[in-house]
């Protein structure tokens, strides 16, 4: 009698399961092995001019490699804060509307953010360019580009990642602080604002860092909105921003620029990865309640 | 009162959503009297001739978000699985960390690796060869396929770099789709008997298919709308053939996406622009449709799931 470890489906189905196993861990090896090899590229061609002077310097006509991007990290700098004073405001209120509130409207607004979430940012960045720039520009021709509308398209993008934290944070405080607070015969508003955002403070500010982190890299909607600049300029005119500054750095046909785009791909995502880690520090600081 | 500010904050919101639609569709009513429907049919876009046609845009972003479709499905649902049920519990976390900081990598950063690494890869490792050896001009598909001008931007480093962006953002939702599994499920099926390859293949799998079918979806919106990426590796030039369409993997493209961003500059005032804000309004319609099904997808397998 054979041992029933042995019979041919058994083998069969065993041998199929081994593969089958492989076969995954191959495939998770090969994308992490390919995202591996680009961001390996991009710290090795980035440190080239990552020195001090890159920072702190302006683009040098006479020589280039001298030159910095200064102007277009203080430009970053500046349309991210005020994305992110669009969407903190907006993003938060929604968030709470979301945790308050129940029925259709709740449901169709939630639906409408998700679709937000998912349109392509170059036409968050024509939207603004339709409804802001086009109709200045009409007026002062050549005019209207400016940090700000930048800055507004960046907050659009940021307003549903915001929202969906808010919502997900708040609904993890536990229902007992809500009772306890509205037992007292708090009123609502006090109770959220006094009793249960707080409680989930850190959550949120975790929530808005990664969709801040999200925003930093984008470029398409800036393309129409705040166009670039070589030069330090007021927000309240065409700036320079990181990501333009990569994408012209990067298909300039000047060997010098292209090895600077490294350089300043390392400084974005450098910027990129301290959001997170600083995200992910609030998140484990958190569960303040 | 606090309830009617945030209900009003809610309703603003929702609003925000159709002025974008409203907005892009006020702004190119000039070239939507001026053009008609000829701006969907025709494949010209000449500033000079006033012709504005998209729809070589358009077969050019269902080509390469296609390609990219093709390519990073398997191997994000096959990393998808290896993450939620396979590998072992220390190697989940770290893996599941890269992943979603790969996901956040900006897409101008990845067409500056496709510009220097990619596209010098591919012309001289694979277009090149495939042109100058007989063999492939013999075989029935390929010979379509591995064709094309063969200067390096091109179709294929569109779709294959729009695959590697796409490829975390999936793995990542479809690990978040396995993982809402109950457990009971895999239990029972393993009191049974089964292997684990038969676990999953069986029973795994088929309850998270909606959701996983969406979550192609949603990866695919993201190729259809993406940018900057595309626009540094495709080339941007309408490929040589009578109808501006060509299916050969070596021939430049334009996307919808990269057309804009690209024509932007030199467009004039006007029905240029008003065509180029057209263009802007046919991504978000399609957007919107392909994520409104894709959402719903989700929406529906976690429901099926709950419940």
């Amino acid at each position: 009698m054979t041992s029933l470890a042995t019979t041919p489906v058994l083998v069969k189905r065993r041998v199929l399961n081994a593969l089958f196993q492989a076969l995954c861990g191959i495939c998770a090896i090969i994308a992490i092995a390919v995202l591996g090899y680009v961001l390996w590229f991009l710290f090795r061609q980035g440190i080239t001019y990552f020195k001090p002077s890159f920072f702190t310097r302006l683009p040098d006509n006479v020589n280039p490699a001298l030159g910095g991007i200064k102007h277009s990290i203080l430009g970053s700098v500046n349309i991210l804060g005020i994305a992110l004073s669009i969407s903190i405001p907006i993003g938060i209120l929604s968030g709470v509307y979301q945790a308050e509130a129940n029925g259709k409207l709740c449901q169709v607004v939630r639906f409408l953010t998700d679709v937000l979430n998912g349109i392509p940012s170059i036409v968050i960045g024509l939207f603004i360019y339709a409804i802001w720039i086009l109709p200045y520009a009409q007026k002062h021709p050549g005019q209207g580009y400016s940090g700000i509308a930048g800055g507004a398209a960046l907050g659009i993008m940021m307003i549903p990642l915001v929202m969906r934290t808010t919502d997900e944070m708040l609904h993890l405080v536990p229902q007992s602080l809500w009772d306890a607070s509205l037992a007292l015969g708090t009123p609502r508003w006090r109770t959220m604002l006094f009793v249960v955002l707080p409680a989930a403070r850190n959550g949120i500010v975790t929530g808005v860092m990664l969709a801040l982190a999200r925003v930093a890299g984008e470029t398409a909607p800036l393309l129409f909105t705040v166009l670039g600049n070589e030069f330090l300029a007021p927000i309240t005119g065409p700036v320079d921003a990181l990501p333009l500054r990569l994408y012209k750095y990067a298909t300039s046909s000047d060997p010098v620029q292209n090895a600077m785009a490294w350089s300043t791909a390392l400084t974005l995502i450098l910027i990129i990865l301290i959001l997170s880690i600083l995200a992910r520090f609030f998140t484990r600081a958190g569960k303040s309640y | 009162m606090y309830i009617g500010a945030i209900t009003t904050m809610a309703l603003a919101l929702m609003t925000l959503v159709l002025a974008i639609g409203c907005a892009l569709l006020w702004q190119s009513i000039p070239a939507i009297k001026a053009l008609g429907p000829g701006f969907v049919t025709g494949h010209e876009w000449d500033d000079a001739a006033g012709k504005y046609g998209s729809a070589a845009f358009l077969s050019g972003t269902l080509y390469s978000s296609g390609i990219a479709i093709l390519v990073s499905v398997p191997i994000s649902i096959c990393s998808a699985i290896f993450l939620a049920e396979l590998a072992p519990k220390w190697i989940r976390l770290p893996i599941t960390f890269l992943i979603e900081l790969l996901a956040a990598i900006p897409s101008v950063v990845y067409g500056l690796w496709g510009i220097f690494v990619l596209i010098p890869l591919l012309r001289d490792k694979i277009m090149t060869p495939a042109l100058a050896s007989g063999a492939i001009a013999k075989i029935p598909v390929l010979k379509s396929l591995l064709t094309g001008a063969g200067y390096g931007p091109s179709m294929l480093a569109a779709g294959l770099l729009l695959a590697i962006m796409i490829t975390p953002f999936i793995t990542a939702i479809c690990r978040d789709i396995l993982l809402a599994i109950p457990t009971m499920q895999r239990d029972a099926a393993a009191g049974l008997g089964t292997t684990k390859a038969e676990t999953i293949l069986k029973v795994v799998l088929p309850s998270a298919a909606p959701g996983l079918i969406g979550a192609v979806m949603l990866g695919f919106g993201r190729a259809f709308g993406e940018t900057m990426a595309v626009t540094m590796v495709i080339g941007n030039m309408t490929p040589n053939t009578p109808d501006g369409r060509s299916i050969a993997l070596f021939d430049p493209g334009y996307t919808i996406a990269s057309a804009m961003a690209n024509k932007f500059t030199e467009a004039t005032p006007g029905i240029a622009t008003a065509a180029l804000i057209e263009l802007g309004l046919v991504l978000f319609l399609t957007s919107m449709l392909i994520n409104f099904f894709a959402r719903s997808l989700v929406r529906l397998a976690s429901r099926r799931i709950a419940g």
